[in-house]
């Protein structure tokens, strides 16, 4: 369970307090899917941050499965993302140097853990990428890297999913396989998903859409999928 | 930070060698600025090895005995005994006469100043004399034969069978000597060795009251352990007789320490190529890691450590510092062939070259370490890069969260550390050590001080009239996360070592230049009274001029204030040995200091003084204190004691002021003076100067020889003289100063050489630096090049850009090195080695356009990538 409580970020600009986050509280339930949606600069990006442990609020809390991230240090935080958070970016952030096996398996290298090149090859198969694992990021299209960043992010098994702007460098075609399939995983292995969007109509495909507008939540409403 | 499982390690391992991929070529390269630093170390550090086994191995050999025993008069009455009552018991001893003399081969007409060495059977008890034709010098007592330096017979014009002249008898050139243990080769240059029988030494009739001459004797023990305890137990009366005592043991222990600083010094220059390699893997890899912020967030983001992504990349330096090391110690390992080479005549003992594991274990570890420590720096600051970077490009840090960082401190200080272990490590001592580390980092923050200025200047200069590709390289310079400052400071340091060694090499020889027409070319020395006349005529005929006489007249010091000299600096056995003081002069470094400030120097007391008598100063001759005395005022003061005037440098180690008295030990004669001047002297010029000069009354009388300097107008006058003078004066011995000032030139120019071999390997650190430095911006170049170009630039516009700056590269590291070093060179000739500075602008000026040209050529070889790229192929590499 993922809980944001109160939770404020402000930045400085130019000597000047700029308040990105304001007082920002909700929970999500495991197995739930939520998309974060609003214009830009309404503080979505800073949300997600904060809710992945990537950074510490200015005051607030958020917890995850209990646990107060902001009491962490940052290894900390970044132990406990290797346990349980998965993530997808936007500009995929595939390692140009490993190739698509390598860079699935990276989460469970990091871990120390064995089996990284099996559990890869499975995930990859399961995204579609079957007999791709030995190709370079480079030599992949947008979509299958899409798909690779997606079968790393759940090797480790996470119980919640990031999502920033998953489809938003890819096509509509290429971004709706992205978006099945993030949603078959999550009905599959009941992780949580967790994304950031201005496209309305893949907030549309998510159980609950929470709009923020200039820093705030201005709306919350679950679907009835 | 909390520390890492070893079983964690293990993925690292390999996700370390995976994120590598591509970068590998660029890493080692980064990497390799190690190498030459390493090389330099190894071979330097073999060679020291190695030339300490030689001297282990040949101490005997160079002493030529058990014990050796040497004075510079005939030895004493009680040290004669010794050698008595050892003859007796049937132990070997050996007689060596040492003296210079004219040689003369009449054949040829040609004659030259020789060093002879009359031998008796025997000598020397180990080690072998090498001889062409081979084995000659067991037939060198057969008869009235004698053995010469192979540059004697050239200088002679001579060949094997000729008759040579020594004095008033002829000898036989039997052979030459090849290989004499414990000899120097440069020696030869100064004055070439000649060997003949101890038993016709008496016919030459060289050996005459005043002349210098070093009476040996060679002793060879049944038992050569009881080498040691015979010296020790004699050692008051070889002080009481003047006599230096020396054995295999002595001998190998000071030259394993001068040999030993030898090596230290080599390997501490080897070391600075090395250190210089460091910050060229530091800046490098702060460029490499600049590209890797990406990869570094993501790892953040998927759950990566920090101390995790320090360890995936520090194996990777570690891994390509690896490599860089080996193949530095190979580099190495092939190069200490060369440095026995150019070391050759100039070494006391035969270097086996050989390699030593220690040397090459040494070279990979430290060169692993050095690399492991500079990169650390670098990637202490990925601990700064928030994974928030991999959703959002730019994250605006805050300064608040500014703290104290105490990894980064701790990373700092492991480096000094390192580099203080490094210094102590070559020097083996720990104060040079230290001193060394301090110097190191002077030096190093005089460059980057230098380098920073001139980059600061270059940054201002007016460029703005400049043509576009000018302006635009220039301030290229200065493009974020650029690397000029460390280039500089690499280049610079080798422009810097390269133009210090000259400036100082240059400087030193500078007052030795006897080129001048007011300059003498030719020393006449050991002239009895009654020849003076007769020398000076023979002068006169080849129309040469005598620029100089003195009378010489040897005394020693009998009492200073009334204290006799033997309370002065009494016999205690543990007072400095005799016999090395004179050829010790007390100038600028060499001073030593009293064990207690008022005692006087013991080798200023106990030496031989060979002063001279005149009314009137030298040129060389400056009067510092008190006032030089009225000519034809009788030489003495109102109470009648005679005046004397004393070298500063003396005077000080004598710790004489005006007005002290010192009595004179004329050849038994007691002489009371009072120092009345005390005058500063130019002792860098090749002319006759004395610690001590009397007033002509006071010494005239005084059983004296002559010295002379002369001037001949011509090579042939020169060799005239020489022939002429001997012929007649077979005793007067005459000096080609011309062939001494090329032996000295020979010596410092070999001395150099080895100094410039070793910074060759700081300057080729230089260029590699430079070379990372130019791929590791790489991507950043191309960027530009191709913008550059869809705006329109030609590549003839871009590759002038790229000029602009590898010449602007080059000049500034010029210019901060040969800045430094002109205030280095300076600052040595003033205070250490005590001689007048000057500048040569011409040389200076060629070394900084050689190391810009090379930079430049360096420069855009790296870059030749920019030009194959068209620009649409370079923004899908992106």
């Amino acid at each position: 369970m993922l809980i944001a409580d109160n939770l404020q970020k402000t930045y400085r600009s130019g000597g000047h307090p700029l308040a990105a986050l304001k007082n920002v509280s909700f929970t999500v339930d495991p197995g739930e899917t939520v998309a974060i949606v609003g214009p830009s600069g309404s503080g979505k990006t800073t949300l997600l941050g904060l809710l992945a442990g990537l950074d510490r609020p200015s005051a607030g809390r958020v917890l995850l499965d209990g646990t107060d991230l902001g009491a962490l240090t940052e290894d900390a935080r970044a132990r406990l993302r290797r346990e349980k958070i998965g993530f997808v970016f936007q500009s995929f952030q595939l390692i140009a140097t490993l190739t698509a096996r390598e860079n699935v398996a990276i989460p469970l290298d990091l871990a120390g853990e064995g089996g990284g090149a099996a559990r890869a090859d499975e995930l990859l198969e399961r995204v579609g990428l079957a007999g791709r694992g030995h190709h370079y990021p480079a030599q992949l299209s947008g979509g299958e890297q899409q798909r690779v960043a997606l079968a790393r992010a759940f090797i480790h098994r996470p119980s919640i999913l990031f999502a920033d702007e998953p489809t938003g460098n890819l096509d509509a075609a290429t971004g709706e396989r992205i978006i099945q399939l993030i949603l078959e995983l999550n009905r599959e292995r009941g992780t949580t998903v967790v994304l950031v969007t201005h496209d309305p109509a893949l907030a549309g495909r998510m159980g609950r859409v929470v709009r923020l507008a200039d820093g705030a939540v201005v709306s919350d409403e679950r679907s009835g999928a | 930070m909390k520390a890492l499982r070893p079983q964690a390690i293990r993925p690292l391992f390999a996700l370390a060698w995976r994120e590598s991929r591509f970068a590998r070529r660029r890493l080692l390269l980064f990497l390799s600025s190690i190498t030459l630093g390493v090389a330099a170390l190894v071979a330097t550090q073999s060679f020291a090895a190695n030339l300490l086994a030689g001297v282990r191995d040949q101490a005997r050999a160079l002493v030529g005995a058990d014990v050796s025993l040497s004075s510079n008069r005939a030895l004493g009455p009680r040290t004669e005994a010794l050698l008595d009552s050892l003859r007796r018991a049937r132990v070997p001893v050996a007689r060596v006469t040492a003296f210079a003399s004219m040689a003369l081969v009449e054949r040829t007409g040609a004659a030259r100043l020789a060093q002879v060495r009359a031998v008796e059977p025997g000598y020397p008890y180990y080690g072998e004399i090498v001889t062409a034709p081979a084995d000659r010098y067991p037939q060198l007592q057969s008869g009235r034969n004698v053995l010469v330096d192979p540059a004697m017979l050239t200088a002679l014009d001579a060949r094997v069978g000729d008759e040579l002249r020594l004095g008033e008898s002829t000898f036989t050139i039997i052979g030459t000597l090849e290989k004499v243990p414990g000899a120097v080769g440069v020696g030869a240059l100064f004055a070439p060795r000649v060997y003949i029988p101890a038993r016709y030494l008496a016919e030459t009739k060289l050996v005459q009251t005043g002349s210098r001459v070093d009476y040996e004797a060679y002793v060879r023990l049944p038992d050569p352990a009881a080498a040691d305890p015979l010296v020790e137990g004699h050692r008051p009366i070889f002080r009481a007789e003047r006599v230096s005592a020396n054995t295999a043991s002595e001998q190998q222990a000071d030259m394993a320490e001068a040999l030993g600083n030898l090596g230290s010094f080599l390997a501490l220059i080897g070391t600075f190529a090395l250190l210089l390699g460091g910050i060229g893997v530091a800046s490098a890899m702060g460029a490499y890691m600049a590209q890797k912020r990406d990869t570094v967030a993501t790892l953040r983001c998927l759950g990566a450590t920090a101390p995790q992504v320090i360890v995936i990349y520090l194996l990777q330096a570690g891994a390509m510092g690896l490599i860089g090391a080996a193949a530095g110690t190979a580099i190495g390992v092939s190069v200490q062939w060369v440095l026995p080479r150019l070391l050759a005549d100039l070494l006391p003992v035969d270097v086996e070259t050989a390699v030593s594991l220690p040397a090459v274990a040494m070279g990979i570890g430290i060169g692993v370490w050095v690399a492991v420590a500079f990169a650390l720096l670098p990637l202490l600051g990925t601990r700064r890069i928030s994974p928030l970077e991999a959703i959002r490009r730019r994250v605006e840090a805050e300064p608040t969260r500014r703290r104290r960082d105490w990894w980064t401190f701790g990373g700092w200080l492991l480096l000094a550390a390192s580099i203080v272990a490094l210094v102590l490590f070559q020097a083996q001592d720990v104060r040079t050590g230290l001193g060394f580390a301090a110097g190191i980092a002077l030096t190093l923050a005089a460059l980057w001080a230098s380098a920073w200025g001139m980059t600061k200047l270059a940054r201002r200069a007016p460029t703005r009239a400049l043509p576009y590709p000018v302006r635009q390289g220039v301030a290229n310079l200065y493009r974020p996360g650029n690397q000029t400052a460390v280039v500089v400071l690499a280049l610079g340091f080798g422009v810097w070592l390269l133009a210090t060694v000259y400036l100082v090499q240059r400087n030193l020889l500078a007052p030795l230049a006897i080129n001048a027409e007011s300059q003498g070319n030719l020393l006449l020395f050991d002239i009895q009274a009654d020849q003076e006349q007769g020398v000076t005529a023979e002068l006169g005929r080849s129309g040469t001029r005598v620029m100089q006489r003195a009378p010489i007249v040897p005394m020693r010091i009998h009492a200073i204030n009334g204290v006799p000299a033997s309370r002065l600096a009494p016999d205690d056995p543990d007072a400095d040995a005799e016999g090395a003081p004179e050829q010790r002069r007390p100038r600028g470094g060499e001073r030593r200091a009293s064990p207690d400030g008022d005692r006087p120097e013991r080798w200023a007391v106990r030496r031989e003084y060979r002063s001279t008598f005149r009314d009137e100063l030298i040129r060389s001759e400056t009067v510092m204190e008190g006032r030089w005395w009225n000519p034809g005022g009788g030489g003495a003061d109102r109470n009648g004691v005679a005046e004397v005037s004393m070298d500063i440098a003396v005077a000080e180690d004598l710790k004489l002021e005006l007005g002290d008295t010192i009595t004179w030990d004329v050849q038994g004669v007691r002489i009371p003076t009072r120092v009345t001047s005390i005058r500063e002297v130019d002792w860098g010029r090749l002319e006759p100067n004395f610690f001590a000069v009397f007033p002509t009354a006071v010494l005239q009388g005084a059983p004296h020889t002559w010295v002379m300097l002369a001037r001949a107008p011509s090579s042939g006058a020169r060799s005239a003289v020489q022939r002429d003078v001997v012929r007649r004066f077979s005793n007067v011995a005459v000096l080609d100063l011309t062939s001494i000032q090329a032996a000295i030139d020979e010596v410092l120019g070999r001395v150099a050489a080895v100094i410039r071999f070793l910074a060759g390997f700081s300057v080729a650190t230089g260029f590699i630096v430079l070379l990372g430095a130019v791929l590791a911006g790489r991507l950043q170049r191309i960027r530009e090049s191709v913008l550059l170009r869809t705006l329109g630039a030609t590549r003839r516009q871009i590759a002038g850009v790229l000029l602009a700056e590898y010449l602007a590269l080059g000049l500034l590291a010029s210019a901060a090195g040969t800045v430094l070093a002109i205030g280095a060179g300076w600052a040595l000739a003033r205070w250490l080695f005590e001689t007048d500075f000057a500048v040569p602008v011409l040389p200076l000026l060629w070394l900084s356009l050689g190391v810009t040209a090379i930079s430049a050529t360096v420069g855009m070889l790296a870059s030749r990538e920019v030009f194959r790229h068209t620009p649409l192929e370079a923004l899908r590499e992106e």
